[in-house]
């Protein structure tokens, strides 16, 4: 079960250190900065799209980096929230900022039903079971009143921040979105490295073992995988005020087969693996929107070619050249 | 009754792929990800075949699968045999690039809107039954599906290529041991699962447009099905895929908002009280 490959080898020694480890600490930093420059450099929409993407992968890196457990239906979270943050905003007047829990707290409800069905069946029949359970909200999505079938729904307004400020400006959502998905990514972060994430690694190395000594795997497991819908849900959300839209495309099987492949390019199981990722595949489909097809197929090249030959991702080889965690 | 006999159609669907999906598992370990789009090459071959060489559908039930079935074995060589020593997953991520490179191609060539398939001459019109008009062609499927099932089903329960197969699925090291070459029957068994998705479109060529996207939604109402009957025998395979495709077709009678998800919340159902799936063995 446990996708361990591309964890850096024990002949590696880890600096011990107490909280973040300084190496982490400047990249974040480094990182936040590039992130204030860059709306000022890039299209912002494109620039928050990156964001949302990273976020929703670093979500799903919890579930399978962390947690060795390979979800093939993220996008009911991801898309689920976007539907209910647009509903919620558009119908029901909501500030951006309740729009967005509102669609958080829908996935994290989604994931806790889903994900107590799902961890019953382990490895390949949780990833059929997640998948299968993603399809059934899709075809909800695509039948039921709110969700406005095939047209999602669309022009969804911007609205004023907590009723004061204006999100009409590029710019103002911009951080607003930066504040969101920096949050989510650092929370994860936290998350990962606590006692709970500890247990988490436990289990997925050898889960027997972690029954034998007393841990209620299958509550740890529920845990994660609510956890990461929250987190993809907050991205999905969060894209639906970006984008003023809630459409199919979120919640298309499609959709989860991205984000894994977001997180396989980036390395999983790596702490920036998965922002690298996302922002390589927005990037490219960004590029080659024009080509149709073929983005697909590359993506499905980029797929073949990572399983067989680059398990450990970009962030994973970086991370095994400095011999440093990342 | 209309209704029911598309959902035995449906099922037969079910079945075959299913089936294909559960004889690959037994032996490789891995769900193979790219059964829908294999199902759709089956139909697509198919179809070039009769435009392209004006070849028939009757060889072409016969050459479809074949084709289909070396290309799976090509894949099996020279990519899925490299994963075996890994996680099983890996293999799952693999056959997923495979199927979206698969589509992707398809959709670049001959887009999305469907190609027309005739029903072969021998087939086409129906028989009046009183109750209900039953078209020849759907009645073949229902035929061909069962006894290409039987026919499977026959060869690995009671056959001495299928005691080897058995076997090996229990422990491939000491059927090695005993002068069996494991790695080429596992070749060939990834050959003859690909071979019976590629079977199973090309018998829906004619009833459902040929395109591109044919096999993505319908694999994973199959991940359902297997799912909900286990992995573990051929036969739980086959009449889950058939029993499915009957209460499928039921609830679009009696509810038909619901007939899109019914299987899904069967497999709901079936996770909360036998968690290992109708046939399956505990994990």
């Amino acid at each position: 079960m446990a996708m361990t490959e591309n964890e850096t080898g024990e002949n590696v020694s880890f600096r011990k250190e107490v909280g973040m480890p300084r190496l982490h600490k400047v990249i974040f930093l480094v990182l936040l900065c590039f992130l204030i420059a860059l709306p000022f450099m890039v299209y912002p929409i494109f620039a928050m799209k990156v964001m949302c993407f990273a976020l929703f992968a670093a979500a799903f890196n919890l579930l399978l980096g962390f947690g060795g457990l390979l979800s093939f239906g993220h996008a009911a979270y991801f898309g689920g929230a976007s539907y209910v943050a647009a509903h919620a905003a558009k119908v029901w007047g909501f500030t951006p900022e309740l729009a967005v829990l509102a669609g958080t707290l829908a996935a994290a409800l989604l994931g806790l039903a889903i994900g107590s069905l799902a961890i019953r069946r382990q490895g390949i029949y949780f990833a059929m079971v997640t998948l299968a359970f993603a399809q059934m909200v899709y075809f909800f999505a695509l039948q039921a009143e709110f969700t406005g079938g095939e047209d999602g729904i669309q022009s969804v307004p911007r609205g004023e921040l907590f009723g004061l400020f204006s999100l009409q400006d590029n710019i103002s959502l911009y951080f607003f979105v930066l504040v969101v998905t920096f949050g989510g990514i650092l929370a994860l972060y936290r998350i990962v490295h606590s006692p709970f994430g500890q247990v988490l690694k436990a289990i997925r190395e050898n889960e027997p073992r972690a029954i034998s000594l007393g841990y209620q795997v299958n509550r740890y497991k529920l845990m994660v995988f609510t956890l990461s819908a929250t987190f993809a849900g907050l991205a999905g959300a969060t894209k639906s005020q970006v984008f003023q839209l809630a459409s199919l495309t979120d919640v298309h099987w499609s959709m989860s087969g991205e984000v894994v492949l977001m997180t396989l390019l980036g390395g999983m199981g790596t702490i920036f693996g998965p922002i690298v990722g996302a922002a390589v595949i927005v990037t490219m489909q960004n590029y080659l929107a024009t080509f149709g097809a073929w983005v697909t197929i590359i993506q499905g090249v980029i797929f073949v070619l990572g399983v067989l030959l680059f398990r450990e991702g970009i962030v994973g080889v970086i991370s095994r050249l400095l011999k440093r965690r990342l | 009754m209309g209704q029911l006999l598309l959902g035995l159609i449906n099922g037969s669907f079910y079945a075959v792929l299913s089936l294909g999906l559960a004889v690959i598992f037994g032996l490789l370990n891995i769900i193979n990800f790219s059964h829908g789009a294999q199902y759709m090459m089956g139909a697509f071959v198919a179809w070039m075949l009769l435009n392209y060489l004006g070849i028939g559908y009757w060889p072409a039930l016969v050459l479809a699968p074949l084709i289909v079935g070396a290309t799976g074995i090509v894949l099996e060589k020279v990519a899925l045999s490299r994963l075996y020593k890994l996680d099983h997953l890996y293999g799952l991520l693999l056959t997923f690039g495979i199927a979206l490179i698969l589509q992707g191609l398809f959709r670049n060539y001959y887009g999305i809107s469907g190609l027309p398939y005739q029903i072969p001459a021998s087939l086409s019109g129906g028989q009046n039954l009183g109750f209900m008009f039953l078209p020849n062609y759907r009645a073949w499927i229902v035929v061909a599906s069962v006894v290409v099932c039987f026919a499977t089903w026959f060869m690995i329960e009671k056959t001495r290529l299928g005691a080897y197969l058995r076997a090996a699925t229990e422990n491939p090291a000491l059927v090695g041991a005993f002068g069996i070459n494991v790695p080429r029957m596992i070749t060939l068994t990834y050959g003859f699962g690909v071979a019976l998705a590629a079977f199973a479109g090309v018998l829906a060529a004619p009833i459902y447009a040929v395109n591109p996207n044919m096999g993505a939604d319908l694999i994973i109402v199959v991940f359902a099905v297997v799912v909900i009957g286990g992995m573990g025998s051929i036969m739980g395979a086959i009449v889950t895929g058939y029993g499915l495709g009957l209460i499928e077709g039921l609830t679009r009678v009696f509810y038909p908002e619901g007939s899109a998800v019914v299987i899904f919340v069967i497999m709901a159902i079936v996770l909360l009280i036998k968690p290992e799936g109708l046939f399956g063995r505990a994990a």
